[in-house]
């Protein structure tokens, strides 16, 4: 799949509020096509806010975001009218998954591709037994959403997230759900994905995930990208005290 | 009969006297229902009331469309002239040529307009009975034609004219019910000739000056007439579920009809209130929410009322129509906050996977937050549906004969309401069982969805 050469992501200095509070102060971050970007930190250390507004799902107050070439401006989210092109590039994996209930697995997965661009069922449906073949889930397309697993779900989650064929795919702490074994065949499911040229930006505060799967970290602490590297550098040689609070926090195990 | 002075909401004159006699004696209280002279007939065949007994004449077209009583009253024609016409004017032959007033729609009318022709008088119609003789003393007409009590009470109220003694014909008032109504026809005929025996309508007639001679013959030769009749046994109240059974099911089907077309209404219009209210801006949002409230905050009865009564000035409704419109908007009301709750109920991160992948806010409500909304919404939507089967049996007050109303005919013209009220149950439970059973169904295939 040919990919532009420029970056799939570029976040220039972002800082966003929630209330009175400054969430983000000051965020750069960047993700090229064939990269898989791990956003690490605590719990509300701003991973979320900082994916929500790349998703134009939730604002942000100064700084750029830049998605393939689309400028989003700060303040108010604008009217989806306006963000038809940022939403053909980003693709997004909710942490509860969020799957349509009222659908199949096959109609959440050609939901968008139908109605919002316009293919026909049959184009739309061997595109999604395509997809979820690769996933492993092509034997759920007649389920419903709670029938599945908690990594069957995921994977129709990151199928649906898919399907528009997104240059930037987001995926929202999408090992909390899962057993050790599932974890690690996500992970060489996104390293797919990599291969194929979707960037990918993972808010996770699972350091042996990151560490397995990720080509680079960035920490964010305090609202701001503390430290950033290779799992290596960052995981294992840090001495940064924000990257070393990470290392400690519950369910994080510092790498061998 | 006529309202009376002292106190207009109330009706007076030995029409109503004998009706409330009538209710009496089948142990009912008479509710008096205002309509047009000339639309009694009309409106008893819809069913705006049982029986309809206000100088209501006898003739032969009367007695094919409708159940029609025994006469209780015997009027006669009359001619009323100026008195110095008193001599030249005695009978309408007399009258060859001239003007001759008389009410519009009545056999009097009818009469002149049978003589029409060379030598026949002039016949000028009015819609009421005080202007003929009002002109006629002013000159406009040389003549009244109507019935001696009209005219006797003319004679007080205005005077100034003549009545010719002999009668150019003779009439006879009667009661006139729908036409399948006959079983109450029956009834109220043993009821008149009771009254007529023991004296009782001689007395209201002589309270109201109208008893004479020619009265006292009428009841003698009705009296004399003595075709039986048999009171009604079990036996008969069993088999007319035979006669009745297909008008209860009738009554059903239009009871049906009407729910699911007001339902239908009330689900349009409940989604778009609802879509209103929820997306919105303040102006559209304050007016929806005015418009629950004030439904919600008065009784669908009032609205009924105002929708087919208070609205007749500005736009006439079909009974039906009037009927499926006040229950539709109505129950639109309530449907608008089901699912404006069930909206509300769908998560914010359903609505976000939808903008994600790229949906406008329309498709979202069509495809993801509606469809949802919609499955929460379906168990209070059952309950109101059967709720509305019900309440439409509200819609008789304004005319509508609907499975209830039907219920009430039948079981007022056998005396009885056990056969009828079991089939009228039934009937209902047969329409709202397998709805609360679809519904169930539907909730199941999608809960274990």
């Amino acid at each position: 799949m040919e990919r532009s050469v420029t970056q799939a992501l570029d976040v220039r200095n972002v800082h966003a509020s929630r209330g009175s509070v400054e969430v983000l102060r000051g965020v750069t971050i960047d993700v090229a096509p064939g990269e898989v970007c791990a956003l690490m930190g605590t719990s509300g250390a701003g991973k979320t806010t900082m994916l929500r507004a790349i998703a134009a799902l939730g604002p942000f107050d100064s700084g750029s975001i830049t998605v393939d070439g689309f400028a989003l401006a700060p303040g108010p989210v604008p009217p989806e009218s306006r963000l038809r092109v940022l939403r053909r590039s980003v693709g997004m994996v909710f942490q509860a998954q969020s799957l349509f209930e009222h659908l199949t697995v096959m109609d959440n997965v050609t939901l968008a591709l139908v109605h919002a661009l316009g293919w026909t069922r049959e184009r739309a449906e061997s595109e999604a037994l395509a997809l979820l073949t690769t996933l492993g889930v092509a034997h759920r397309a007649g389920a419903y959403p709670r029938q599945l697993s908690g990594g069957e779900a995921q994977r129709v989650a990151i199928a649906r997230a898919l399907a528009p064929d997104p240059t930037l795919l987001l995926l929202d702490e999408p090992t909390s759900a899962l057993d050790p074994a599932r974890r690690n065949s996500l992970g060489e499911v996104l390293r797919t994905l990599a291969a194929e040229g979707h960037a990918l930006l993972i808010s996770t505060h699972d350091v042996d995930f990151a560490e397995a799967f990720a080509d680079r970290v960035a920490v964010l602490a305090k609202g701001v990208v503390v430290e950033e590297g290779s799992p290596r550098e960052v995981l294992s040689e840090s001495t940064h005290a924000d990257t070393r609070a990470l290392l400690r926090s519950p369910g994080a195990e510092p790498p061998a | 009969m006529e309202a009376d002075p002292a106190n207009p909401s109330r009706v007076r004159g030995f029409d109503v006297e004998i009706a409330r006699m009538i209710g009496r004696a089948l142990d009912r209280k008479p509710v008096f229902v205002q309509v047009a002279w000339s639309s009694i007939e009309a409106s008893v065949e819809r069913g705006d009331f049982s029986i309809g007994m206000s100088g209501v004449e006898d003739r032969p077209e009367l007695r094919e469309r409708h159940a029609v009583t025994i006469p209780y009253f015997e009027f006669r024609e009359v001619l009323a002239v100026r008195r110095a016409d008193s001599v030249r004017y005695r009978t309408l032959r007399d009258l060859a040529g001239r003007p001759v007033a008389t009410l519009g729609g009545t056999g009097a009318y009818q009469m002149l307009l049978g003589t029409q022709g060379r030598g026949a008088p002039i016949a000028v119609s009015y819609d009421d009975d005080v202007h003929p003789y009002s002109d006629l003393v002013a000159g406009r007409v040389d003549a009244v034609l109507l019935d001696n009590i009209i005219a006797d009470r003319s004679l007080r109220r205005t005077g100034g004219f003549y009545i010719q003694p002999v009668p150019v014909a003779t009439g006879h008032y009667v009661g006139v019910l729908a036409h399948a109504d006959t079983a109450l026809r029956d009834s109220v005929n043993v009821i008149l000739r009771a009254r007529m025996r023991d004296g009782s309508l001689e007395k209201t007639f002589r309270a109201w000056h109208v008893w004479d001679d020619s009265q006292a013959r009428y009841f003698s030769r009705v009296l004399a007439d003595t075709s039986a009749r048999s009171t009604v046994s079990t036996a008969q109240n069993v088999k007319s579920i035979g006669a009745y059974l297909p008008a209860l099911i009738r009554a059903g089907a239009i009871t049906l009809l009407l729910s699911c077309l007001a339902m239908a209404l009330a689900v349009a219009v409940g989604i778009a209130v609802a879509a209103g209210r929820v997306y919105g801006p303040t102006l559209v949002r304050a007016p929806l929410a005015v418009y629950v409230e004030l439904i919600r905050g008065t009784p669908v009865l009032l609205q009924l009322f105002v929708l087919y009564y208070g609205l007749s000035s500005v736009v006439r409704l079909p009974a039906f129509l009037a009927a499926v419109l006040g229950l539709g908007l109505n129950y639109a009301a309530y449907e608008s906050e089901i699912y404006r709750a069930a909206l509300q109920a769908i998560p914010g991160s359903q609505l976000e996977a939808g903008r994600t992948l790229g949906l406008s806010e329309a498709q979202i409500l069509r495809l993801v937050r509606g469809p949802q909304a919609l499955r929460l919404a379906l168990a209070p939507m059952t309950n109101d549906f059967v709720a509305l089967l019900k309440d439409s049996s509200l819609v008789s007050v304004i005319t509508v004969v609907e499975l209830t109303k039907q219920t009430a005919i039948y079981a007022t013209n056998i005396g009885s309401w056990v056969v009828p009220g079991l089939l009228c149950a039934a009937i209902y439970l047969a329409m709202s069982l397998p709805l609360s059973r679809l519904a169930r169904r539907l909730e199941r295939r999608w809960s274990a969805a």
